[in-house]
């Protein structure tokens, strides 16, 4: 009777066991076949397109009738959106958690830092609406040569979305150095400034990088406020205030329109996700380390 | 001689909770004032009152006064700052920033625009000479300071204070993280060190306090048993638990 009871709890403990390894299974599988699709796809794309004109060629005009597949003017137009957006979130996100790290009262941080994090919970059409009809509006009062789309509200736009994201993870940071050093600083008289810049900071320099990077990674993937708001015209050009394409955005204008599965102008949607892929991919490998070195100093 | 602390009822609080109670001490110029007593005794919050470095600890708050020279330093007029200046502190965990030796020292000559670089160089070598560490590090100022051993930190974290100057150094148990040698090294240096400062050192080690200091303070659960010389407190303590405390009875 024992034996038996005992041998129904060890087969439940097994199938729970293969329950939740097929669980986490499922998960790598999935990242497994997306890779194993867009290699097969982009093989077949650079089977008729050589990968040199891919990297080279100035135009990108797949849909034409003069074909032309340089990947250059969606890279620019992805490079441009996305030197925008850190720019604004960059020095906007690193004060934020400077003020929060350091200066904020226990109360006010518990209020500020939720609602900052709201900002990251906005869906990105809302955002992409909110570039195109008040952000480029506003700014072609002080710009009147701005077009209608353009990447400079769509970058600007783009910055405030991710700067939770540079804030939180940089704040979490700047938490983590032990107030033995803040204790240091401030017992050779210096103010709280001159802790937070020259002490703090820079101790916490390795996870604020890795979190940038993050947030740059998040911005080259960005796709609904660029193809909403950035326009669709693939453009050569570091020109903010003219509407350009970005990878993300070319790749949303195909998968929407009628060009035919199986045909070439439809693989390149694949060669330019695996473009963003591997562009991605080596900035989150990047930071991973570097959150992994930042993590080593202190524990 | 002017005291150059007067302590006039100081009590401390976390939150609704009193650690300190009314505690009254002058603290006499050039000389080695030691603070012992058991753990919790309040010793630390009371060391870590004088340069108000417990400002940083949330709801921390005293009463009473503490003057330094003459100046209340809880009034509201005063620069914590400059007060920090005048009034270094070594920690108990050696806490060297995470820059090179020399930085460490330049550290806190830049924030206080000492800007030239002849007279920066000349002060780092001056102080990590005084802290008795030059010898070991003159070939490798550039060197990460947290490469050092605790010991070696230590005396970095010294001669950091010593470079700006200040009149009073605090100790709060500095030697408690470190091994017999280095803890050696460290005494021998407070005992140079008075020639020039005022120095108050929290200690949990009795004989340490028998060892270096010229005034000792006893105190338990809070509050100030005894003040008086070294000498008198070690051999004839006038209180039935400082007695206790230094035979070893409890504690």
């Amino acid at each position: 009777m024992l034996l038996k009871r005992k041998f129904i709890l060890k087969t439940k403990e097994i199938l729970i066991e293969r329950l939740l390894f097929f669980c986490s299974l499922l998960s790598v599988v999935t990242t497994l076949g997306i890779i194993l699709v867009l290699l097969f796809e982009t093989l077949d794309f650079f089977k008729e397109v050589p990968v040199w004109q891919f990297l080279t060629d100035t135009q990108w005009t797949p849909l034409f009738v003069n074909k032309h597949f340089g990947i250059l003017p969606l890279l620019c137009g992805t490079f441009l959106t996305t030197l925008i957006a850190i720019s604004v979130a960059i020095p906007v996100g690193l004060a934020s958690a400077v003020y929060l790290s350091e200066y904020a009262s226990l109360k006010i941080r518990n209020i500020v830092k939720p609602l900052m994090e709201i900002l990251a919970a906005v869906p990105t059409v809302v955002y992409g609406y909110f570039a195109l009809l008040f952000v480029t509006p506003l700014l072609r009062k002080i710009i009147p040569d701005l077009s209608g789309f353009n990447s400079l509200s769509s970058g600007i736009v783009m910055g405030i979305m991710i700067i939770p994201l540079i804030s939180s993870l940089s704040e979490d940071a700047m938490r983590a150095v032990p107030m033995g050093l803040r204790e240091g600083a401030y017992a050779v008289g210096s103010n709280r400034l001159q802790v937070a810049l020259r002490i703090v900071l820079p101790a916490a320099l390795s996870g604020i990088i890795a979190a940038s990077i993050l947030a740059i990674s998040r911005a080259i993937g960005e796709t609904m406020i660029v193809a909403i708001a950035a326009g669709q015209q693939p453009r050569l050009t570091l020109n903010p205030l003219v509407p350009i394409q970005t990878i993300t955005a070319y790749i949303v204008q195909i998968s929407l329109g009628d060009t035919p599965h199986g045909t070439l102008e439809y693989r390149t949607i694949f060669a330019c996700g695996m473009s963003l892929f591997i562009m991605t991919f080596i900035l989150n490998i990047f930071s991973f380390k570097l959150k992994r070195r930042f993590q080593e100093i202190y524990e | 001689m002017d005291p150059t602390f007067k302590i006039h009822g100081l009590s401390a609080f976390y939150g609704a909770k009193e650690v300190l109670k009314g505690i009254n001490i002058n603290i006499l110029p050039n000389s080695v004032t030691a603070i012992i007593g058991p753990s919790g005794c309040g010793k630390s919050t009371f060391i870590r009152s004088l340069n108000r470095i417990n400002d940083l600890i949330l709801n921390f708050h005293t009463a009473g006064k503490v003057f330094y020279h003459n100046q209340d330093i809880y009034a509201k007029d005063v620069d914590v700052f400059d007060l920090r200046r005048r009034i270094g502190m070594v920690f108990q965990k050696p806490n060297p920033f995470p820059k090179s030796i020399y930085d460490n020292i330049a550290y806190g000559l830049r924030i206080h625009d000492f800007t030239t670089r002849e007279m920066i160089d000349e002060i780092v070598q001056k102080s990590l000479k005084k802290a008795a560490l030059w010898d070991e590090v003159k070939d490798s100022l550039k060197q990460n300071a947290l490469t050092l051993s605790g010991g070696q930190q230590q005396r970095l974290c010294i001669a950091r204070t010593l470079a700006i100057e200040p009149e009073v150094i605090l100790f709060d148990e500095p030697c408690s993280a470190l091994d017999p040698i280095s803890t050696a090294k460290i005494e021998e240096l407070i005992h140079q060190l008075k020639q020039n400062y005022t120095i108050i050192i929290v200690t949990h080690n009795m004989q340490q306090a028998a060892r270096v200091s010229d005034y000792a303070g006893f105190f338990l659960l809070g509050e100030l048993i005894e003040f008086d010389k070294t000498e008198v407190i070690f051999k004839a303590p006038k209180d039935k638990r400082t007695e206790d405390y230094i035979t070893g009875r409890f504690g």
